[in-house]
């Protein structure tokens, strides 16, 4: 086990560094990582400290954050099926991204769209712990992630319906698409706080969800405190993903694919999935942001159709391979 | 004092009352079996007394924080859905989880309560199979080695032998009769009223919100009893084999 966390955690410090060393300015990989760590102002110290590194920092914040969430909410839903955009938290952050684009916000200071998503998340959150409540089961806790989705899609679509011109639907269109192009220290700086206490809230989730394989009844025998735990699941995921969307967009099949990927490697305990599913969500999204700007560089492909396009084709190869046992 | 003491007991689900006043105390060594038609509130009965439900009235085990209560009592329910295909020594491991800290790698001890448990329900060399994988006999087994890891004093079970074929009913029942002869007590909801009244050691029948009766099977399972309660006639015996019981027709509409 402690291997599997050690393979990931090598594989993601590796795509961290070729993610540092990759990009349209053709500079060599140790002239680059020379320029990172070096003082002054040179252009080239600029690309790789304001450009390049807020990048890696965000594509493993991002990662992690999805990873880690699907993890846990797969754990606690007992269902493979499970994925952070279940609860409605990315719906509602994007959104909180829309209406800030519309509306201009986005235009006037540069976190005016990540804070305003952050705002869409946080409304999302409290209408679901409103409607599942402390006492509300498992299914309503679903059905209300589903309900605040559709709502979030509904006024996202009326925003693009509405939208004044196109070049704000195409922006709103790209942004939904996800992104970690020109993102800047100040994105780090916001989504990181959000990040560490929601993955702290995420990852001490492990004994119970361990215990909630048996099912709720029989977890709750074994001195678990299912309340305190979905409280505990629903705030996390809030914060990772709330945070994540208001800084890179809607980034599919991470949170799904992942978990998904490493069960059969941690015995298929869902408590030692946690950390295992964070890194390897963190190598998901390194490993297509290099790709994004590896393949087809002019074109300006975007990280969520990528990772939807990797993970998809991977999602569908699992469900091949483990039919049987799901029939 | 017993283990588990239910006093003025009432439980109501809905709106609707589904146990009055229950009174009902067991002893360390007891095998008791609770019986009672659909939906006269066996389950209700154990889920209420373990606090998973709101009730009314004393419980003993109320008075048991989260933990002082699970290294207590051990529950298995009826729904014996593992979600992840675990093995069967990860699955019976979780059964140490009151005993153990946060964190903690499992303790020899944890180990060889464990391996005993497992030993107990006959799945030695199953220990790395997963669970998913078993057929239901098998997985009932694991799950009850899972509840005896807990090293509990007290047991309850939700209608364990529930679809399973004859000999894993009668293995189970034995498993369960020789827990109780090591000086634990199980309680358990069953349907079969032959194998309750072969091996539990008490019955407590339940029917209109109450304990109707309550004592040795032989005495609970009266002509009287299974006609106002079950709405049957049955046959019952001492034999040498034991009592022997077997529902014979319904009575009435």
């Amino acid at each position: 086990m402690s291997r599997l966390l050690a393979v990931l955690l090598a594989l993601a410090a590796a795509l961290f560094t070729v993610s540092l060393i990759v990009g349209p300015a053709a500079i060599g990989p140790l002239a680059s990582l020379q320029a990172l760590f070096a003082a002054g102002d040179t252009p080239l110290s600029l690309v790789m400290q304001e450009i390049r590194l807020p990048r890696a920092i965000l594509a493993t914040l991002v990662g992690a954050s999805l990873g880690l969430s699907g993890a846990a909410l797969q754990g606690y839903l007992r269902n493979p099926l499970a994925e952070p955009g279940l609860l409605g938290i990315s719906g509602s952050a994007a959104l909180g991204a829309v209406i800030a684009i519309q509306t201009g916000l986005a235009a006037t200071f540069p976190l005016g769209l990540p804070l305003s998503a952050l705002t869409g998340a946080f409304a999302g959150v409290l209408l679901i712990t409103l409607l599942a409540g402390r006492r509300g089961g498992t299914l309503s806790l679903i059905l209300a992630g589903i309900a605040i989705s559709a709502l979030a899609s509904a006024m996202v679509s009326l925003a693009l319906n509405l939208s004044p011109n196109p070049f704000a639907t195409s922006e709103i269109v790209f942004w939904m698409m996800g992104s970690l192009a020109d993102r800047s220290m100040q994105h780090v700086w916001l989504a990181l706080p959000f990040v560490m206490v929601g993955a702290a809230l995420l990852l001490t989730l492990g004994r119970p969800l361990d215990a909630i394989t048996l099912g709720e009844d029989a977890a709750e025998t074994l001195g678990m405190r299912l309340a305190r735990v979905r409280w505990q699941l629903i705030v996390g995921s809030a914060l990772v993903v709330g945070a994540s969307t208001a800084v890179a967009g809607t980034i599919g099949f991470v949170g799904l694919v992942v978990p998904h990927l490493l069960r059969p490697w941690v015995g298929a305990m869902p408590g030692r999935l946690l950390g295992a599913s964070a890194l390897g969500g963190a190598v998901m999204v390194l490993a297509a942001d290099i790709l994004v700007r590896r393949v087809l560089p002019e074109a300006d492909l975007k990280l969520g159709v990528i990772t939807a396009l990797i993970g998809a084709p991977l999602f569908l190869h699992l469900i091949y391979q483990t039919r049987q046992e799901l029939a | 004092m017993s283990l588990l003491a239910l006093q003025d007991f009432s439980v109501s689900l809905a709106g609707q009352p589904v146990l009055r006043d229950i009174r009902l105390e067991v002893q360390p060594g007891e095998l008791v079996g609770i019986i009672g038609p659909n939906g006269a509130g066996k389950t209700t009965l154990m889920r209420a007394a373990l606090g998973l439900i709101p009730s009314e009235g004393h419980c003993s085990l109320a008075e048991l924080d989260d933990g002082s209560r699970a290294r207590a009592v051990a529950w298995m329910p009826q729904d014996r859905t593992v979600a992840w295909p675990i093995s069967v020594e990860a699955l019976v491991m979780l059964g140490r989880m009151p005993h153990r800290g946060p964190g903690l790698r499992p303790s020899p001890e944890d180990r060889t309560h464990v391996a005993e448990a497992i030993r107990r329900v006959g799945l030695q060399g199953f220990e790395h199979r997963a669970v998913t994988k078993l057929s239901s006999g098998e997985r009932t087994r694991a799950l009850i080695a899972r509840a005896l890891a807990q090293q509990t004093s007290l047991i309850l079970a939700d209608e364990p032998i529930a679809g399973l074929d004859p000999a894993h009913q009668i293995s189970t029942m034995e498993t369960f009769a020789a827990l109780a002869d090591d000086g634990r007590t199980v309680m358990l909801s069953i349907h079969d009223l032959g194998l309750a009244a072969r091996h539990c050691t008490r019955l407590v029948l339940l029917g209109e919100q109450r304990v109707v009766a309550d004592g040795p099977p032989a005495r609970v399972l009266s002509r009287d009893n299974l006609a106002r309660i079950f709405n049957i006639e049955a046959y019952l015996s001492e034999t040498e084999y034991g009592p022997v019981y077997q529902s014979l027709r319904v009575l009435g509409p």
